[in-house]
């Protein structure tokens, strides 16, 4: 997947999770927490959802590193590549 | 041998909801319950074409449409549900009415401070002082809840009535402990009631089980209604599967009860005094009468009513008598602000509860038993219309509960319909990959168990 086809699948994944957010204007490089009302339920999910769909697990350890749009496309471009 | 990544013991509330969490991430899951109908503790039946509920008077943590914060947004969110889909609405409003006052309130939290405001003046800037002093949802800690909240709020509201008056709705809510409560517990349920509010589906509490039960099944959940659990197998310390009422063995990865803490235990074999010691005692009798009118054609257009009959509001098991009527709660399902295109609920119903012992309840023979229900039903309306106009002459139907039928089917002791008097925040049971939800995990209520369900799931199943 190129950078651009994560991200899109990352804005899915968020659009599931806060329905009432609006999530096509998302700035790349603030923290989700800070654009968005995520609890760390959701936060949960963006972890759940990511191995549901692209079967991809993130272990408890890379959690801060999902911390915006742009770190966690930073993450995944290497880690989707291997499926 | 049928296995599973989670069996999940009872499906009411908590256990709907954690199903449909692990489900949805693709567990494979198998929820048991021994009635032959789904709710538990929140449920629903038909009696002579009547549509009744068991449990709701309202569901509680009302925030409108859009509102992101909160118990019922998170669950929204959490189990995939647009708002519109729990078809709620809004209460009227309803009272704490005590001899010589009374505090309305609303989901407008307006109406209770001018009602503080009227009737108790010189109590405003302590009712503020109060509001203040609440801790949030996300910083209870757990010291809150071995704090006790008579004394704490007597500290800052300084008029012993207004402390009464305020403990009788948020006691009746949900306190499984008698006389005082957690204060962990004591804000939980304040913000439920007065900063959120109440409501309830045009339909009743068998809308919300339908639709959990539905989405729980669309997503590969296996529902087993009549397959109650005699026996949780545990080995090492570790719990590996149950053994159902048949004799038919599961196994599982993890294990959710909702069965409640002492019952848990029971079913492990390892109950122990400790437990024991903690199971709730505070149990009811509803006598629900259906009206040939509407409510609000008697001049009652109160949703609910908490009363209580002297200045002193006494939260305890009854000592010397099957009941206690000295306080209860009237509950008129007709006055919700039901969309105009539903038009009224097909009767007009007024519902009355009152505390009641199990142990004397469940002592009683059969005949004793019919003409005790007979009795305190009738007590239950005297004490009642004290506070509410006498609505006697329009009854067409009546129906009856008490903690024994409470008991009998949800299994759970002594018909505490708020559970245990310590609850396991942690979900955590003692045993090795069994998790306690619901009721005695620590909230109680519509709202209360499936966000229990879900936390459990989340923490326990999921991770």
């Amino acid at each position: 997947m190129t950078p651009a086809e994560i991200r899109d699948a990352i804005t899915d994944i968020l659009a599931t999770i806060a329905p009432d957010d609006n999530v096509e204007e998302i700035r790349d490089d603030v923290e989700f927490r800070e654009q968005l009302e995520l609890d760390s339920m959701d936060f949960l999910d963006i972890v759940m959802e990511l191995r549901k769909r692209f079967r991809i697990q993130v272990p408890e350890e890379d959690y801060p590193q999902l911390v915006s749009m742009s770190s966690t496309v930073a993450y995944l471009v290497p880690r989707m590549n291997e499926h | 041998m049928a296995h599973f990544d989670a069996i999940i013991i009872g499906a009411g509330m908590s256990g709907l909801a954690a199903g449909i969490r692990a489900a949805y991430y693709e567990k494979k899951v198998c929820i048991l319950e021994r009635h032959y109908t789904i709710g538990g503790l929140n449920s629903f039946y038909r009696l002579r074409k009547r549509d009744y509920d068991v449990g709701l008077h309202a569901v509680t943590n009302y925030t409108p449409k859009g509102t992101k914060h909160g118990p019922l947004a998170r669950l929204l969110r959490q189990l995939r549900f647009r708002w519109d889909e729990f078809d709620l609405a809004q209460q009227n409003y309803s009272a704490v009415q005590f001899p010589d006052k009374q505090l309305k309130f609303s989901n407008d939290f307006e109406l209770l401070r001018s009602e503080i405001a009227k009737e108790f003046p010189d109590q405003i800037d302590n009712f503020e002082q109060l509001l203040t002093e609440l801790i949030d949802y996300d910083d209870l800690a757990p010291e809150h809840f071995n704090t006790d909240t008579r004394a704490w709020l007597s500290n800052i509201i300084s008029d012993p009535q207004l402390v009464e008056m305020i403990l009788c709705p948020v006691m009746w809510y949900g306190n499984a402990r008698e006389h005082d409560m957690d204060l962990g517990q004591f804000c939980i349920m304040f913000r439920s009631l007065f900063l959120e509010g109440f409501a309830r589906p045009f339909e009743g509490v068998r809308l919300i089980l339908r639709k959990l039960v539905k989405k729980f099944r669309e997503l590969g959940g296996e529902l087993k209604l009549r397959h109650g659990v005699s026996k949780i197998e545990v080995e090492n310390g570790t719990a590996h599967g149950v053994v159902l009422d048949d004799g038919t063995q599961l196994t599982a990865d993890t294990v959710l009860s909702s069965a409640g803490v002492v019952e848990t235990m029971r079913l492990c074999g390892q109950e122990d005094n400790t437990q024991i010691d903690t199971v709730g005692h505070m149990s009811f009798i509803e006598s629900v009468a259906t009206l040939d009118c509407e409510p609000k054609d008697l001049g009652h257009d109160a949703t609910i009513v908490f009363f209580n009959d002297s200045d002193t509001f006494h939260w305890e098991r009854p000592r010397d008598h099957l009941c206690d009527i000295r306080t209860g709660v009237i509950c008129s399902p007709n006055n919700y602000q039901y969309d105009s295109s539903l038009g009224s609920l097909p009767d007009g119903v007024m519902r009355i509860t009152a505390i009641a012992d199990y142990d004397r309840w469940n002592k009683l023979s059969d005949s004793a038993y019919q003409s005790a229900k007979t009795e305190w039903q009738q007590k239950a309306i005297d004490s009642a219309i004290r506070f509410v106009p006498d609505y006697q002459s329009q009854i067409i139907d009546t129906d009856m509960f008490t903690p024994t039928t409470i008991r009998k089917f949800t299994w759970h002791d002594n018909g505490a319909v708020y559970g245990a008097t310590k609850k396991w925040f942690s979900g955590q049971s003692g045993v090795k990959n069994l998790y306690l939800c619901g009721t005695d995990q620590g909230y109680v209520g519509i709202v209360g168990s499936i966000v229990s369900g879900i936390m459990i799931a989340n923490q326990y199943v999921l991770q």
